[in-house]
């Protein structure tokens, strides 16, 4: 191997981590706020195709892009209303988001398959992108990839740092006590979920107008799931995540790898590498029943009534 | 508030039925407004999505063969789901099953004898069995949550599949296409009508029904999976095995819908190809949940659905919208399902905002 190829395989495997790395940084705010939203490959996809047909139709990447957000936000706004309002259970929920977000998304998207975008160009920084090995790899990406780094240093700062960040993980590791403080429960959970939703929208945009700047019926292909088990990989901790985003995007890209030491592995069987690797590091991960409690949000999952 | 909900301080039976109606009324409704929002008229569109695909007998036949696999899948689903056990791998169990199935059938293509179906079918389901048992291992042995670990098989399932249809199995004689060799007859579902398509696989479907309903609603296991689903801390209390019990309701579910993957290959389509299944083994979940866990009620759940699908292709063919509105309903029933379910619970009450202050006002005074 040599240092060109390490070059570009450092380069594709941010690449390819990013939607996971937006759709992860999302969930996991939304979990330490005490929701599990199973829904992520729905409003990924909703936000893939809206994102999509507005660049398209407008001609603004940028538009694009914010409208993808919205298009999560959206969806995530349903969840809030029937998980969260109306204190149904949150797996059903998800289950039915993503289900409603996957139809939804091919229903609309139908008339813009395979119909060609200009999409995001790299921008490579001077001189820094030169850098051996890493440069391309942190300078010589796409906007939105930037705009990942930044949105990860934003969620690591109001997680670690910030009053929201505590009030956040007050209301996800002990609501009643949370509520008894005067905090607003189910409004700093509804909000959460809608961050989660723009940032799997834009985790949608960016497949469709960065990654591969078209739209195909069930292109996320997964990603929002493999997410969901990137926040359990990284025992709710932020740093992890953005660790476990580019190690799978390593694990989609090991065609590329294959390709460069010389080896034929038919493509399905290395299109099953990250699934495998999903569950080989759930199984390393969670093996420990007690201290995947001890990292998770006490009431992960539970519903929530005030006054009860 | 002008709609508030009041805890009915215990379920209610009559809402437990009528919210799935409820739910289908309301997808309707939103039906209605989509499609004149489209610019179909709405009554038109649900004739050709709802009404003409059964209004012959080859329609109703159709009818019956897409029921069956969803109705297999989702009868194991309910099992499952009853013990609170996620599994969403129904999709990949049923591909694993075609897959396995497949490569028996293909290999002893030239056997005469009747037991070539009796073991396609058999390597099918407990193929499909295997793939949720591996679930099941991985819950048990490692604590892995099973609803991604259920996923993950499935998209693992689906490129196994795409590799041994591009690959070994592929039809040498079939130009390239990525189809196997079609089957020998005595691997062949047999049609249980003489102008449709209906097979004998209908009566496995029947004889899953009545086993699930007579597991879940008359055995002691039933009772002990219901019991983990309501409260996994009493079924520890009494003794009753939670590993023993997840490893069941998957193997239940992983064979239910593996012999829905088989039955597939060996009756309608007759060889494996890429598209074994349009998403039956998600359109189960819906299924599931629709019908509330309850064998009869999935029955009808499941009709429901497969003339969904039948609508999907014809509105496709003859009002031209994409096909995906089959997936699109689904999403939408499902959710206005949980939403109705609040009802169960809750009663809704109006208030209206000045009523309130009245009534304030006057315990005040």
């Amino acid at each position: 191997m040599d240092i060109d190829l390490l070059t570009n395989i450092f380069y594709a495997m941010v690449r390819t981590g990013t939607p996971l790395l937006l759709v992860a940084l999302g969930e996991l705010v939304c979990e330490k706020s005490g929701v599990l939203n199973l829904g992520q490959e729905g409003m990924m996809l909703f936000g893939a195709v809206i994102g999509f047909i507005v660049a398209f139709s407008s001609g603004s990447l940028w538009l694009g892009v914010l409208c993808a957000c919205l298009a999560g936000v959206l969806l995530s706004l349903l969840f809030a209303f029937v998980a969260l309002g109306l204190s149904s259970n949150q797996v059903a929920t998800g289950l039915a988001l993503t289900i409603f977000g996957v139809g939804l998304s091919s229903f609309i998207g139908a008339a813009w398959v395979g119909k060609p975008l200009a999409g995001f160009e790299p921008v490579a920084i001077p001189l820094l992108s030169e850098i051996p090995l890493l440069g391309r790899m942190l300078f010589g990406q796409d906007l939105l990839v930037y705009l990942s780094f930044a949105l990860f240093a934003l969620v690591a700062w109001v997680i670690l740092k910030s009053r929201a960040g505590l009030i956040i993980q007050a209301v996800g590791e002990n609501p009643n006590a949370a509520s008894a403080m005067g905090l607003p429960v189910l409004r700093v959970r509804t909000l959460a979920v809608m961050f989660g939703g723009a940032m799997a929208g834009l985790a949608g945009g960016y497949m469709s107008l960065a990654y591969t700047p078209m739209w195909a019926e069930n292109m996320t292909a997964g990603r929002g799931w493999i997410a969901l088990a990137l926040v359990v990989f990284a025992s709710w901790r932020v740093f992890r995540v953005v660790l476990g985003a580019w190690l799978f995007g390593l694990a989609s890209i090991l065609h590329l790898v294959a390709q460069g030491i010389g080896l034929a592995i038919p493509g399905n069987l290395l299109a099953m590498l990250p699934y495998v690797a999903t569950i080989v590091v759930l199984v390393v991960l969670s093996r420990d029943a007690i201290k995947t409690r001890l990292y998770a949000p006490v009431s992960l999952g539970q519903p929530w009534k005030a006054g009860h | 508030m002008l709609l508030s909900l009041e805890p009915r301080g215990r379920q209610s039976r009559a809402m437990l039925w009528l919210s799935p109606l409820l739910a289908g009324v309301l997808t309707l409704a939103s039906g209605a407004l989509l499609f004149a929002i489209l610019g179909h008229p709405p009554l038109e569109t649900f004739k050709v999505l709802l009404i003409d695909p059964v209004s012959d007998f080859y329609g109703v036949s159709e009818l019956l063969v897409k029921a069956l696999p969803i109705l297999l899948c989702a009868l194991g689903l309910a099992v499952a789901y009853q013990a609170r056990i996620w599994n969403i791998g129904a999709e990949g169990q049923l591909l694993i099953g075609a897959l396995a199935g497949s490569a028996l059938a293909v290999h002893i293509i030239d056997w005469e004898s009747r037991w070539a179906l009796t073991l396609v079918l058999a390597a099918g389901t407990l193929a499909g069995a295997a793939w949720g048992g591996l679930a099941a291992w991985l819950r048990t042995r490692f604590n892995a949550n099973e609803i991604l670990t259920t996923i993950m098989l499935n998209y693992i399932a689906l490129n196994l599949l795409l590799f041994f249809v591009h690959g070994p199995l592929k039809d040498p004689a079939g130009f390239n296409f990525p189809e196997s060799a079609t089957f020998g007859d005595a691997s062949r579902l047999p049609a249980v009508v003489e102008d449709g398509r209906v097979h004998a696989g209908i009566y496995f479907a029947l004889l899953a029904l009545v086993a699930v309903w007579v597991l879940l609603q008359k055995s002691f296991v039933g009772f002990q999976i219901k019991v983990l689903g309501l409260d996994k801390r009493a079924a520890g209390f009494v003794g009753f095995r939670e590993r023993r019990l997840v490893w069941l309701a998957l193997l239940i579910s992983g064979g239910l819908a593996g012999l829905a993957g088989v039955g597939e290959v060996t009756g309608p389509i007759g060889q494996l190809v890429p598209q074994v299944s349009p998403g039956y083994g998600y359109a189960a979940i819906t299924v599931a949940f629709l019908g509330r866990l309850n064998p009869i009620g999935i029955l009808f759940a499941g009709l429901l659905m497969a003339l969904l699908y039948l609508g999907g292709e014809n509105a496709q063919m003859a009002a031209n919208l994409p096909q995906s509105i089959t997936q699109l309903f689904q999403g939408m029933v499902l959710f206005f399902l949980l939403a109705c379910d609040v009802l169960i619970l809750y009663r809704p009450r109006l208030k209206l905002k000045w009523a309130k202050r009245a009534a304030l006002q006057k315990a005040a005074a």
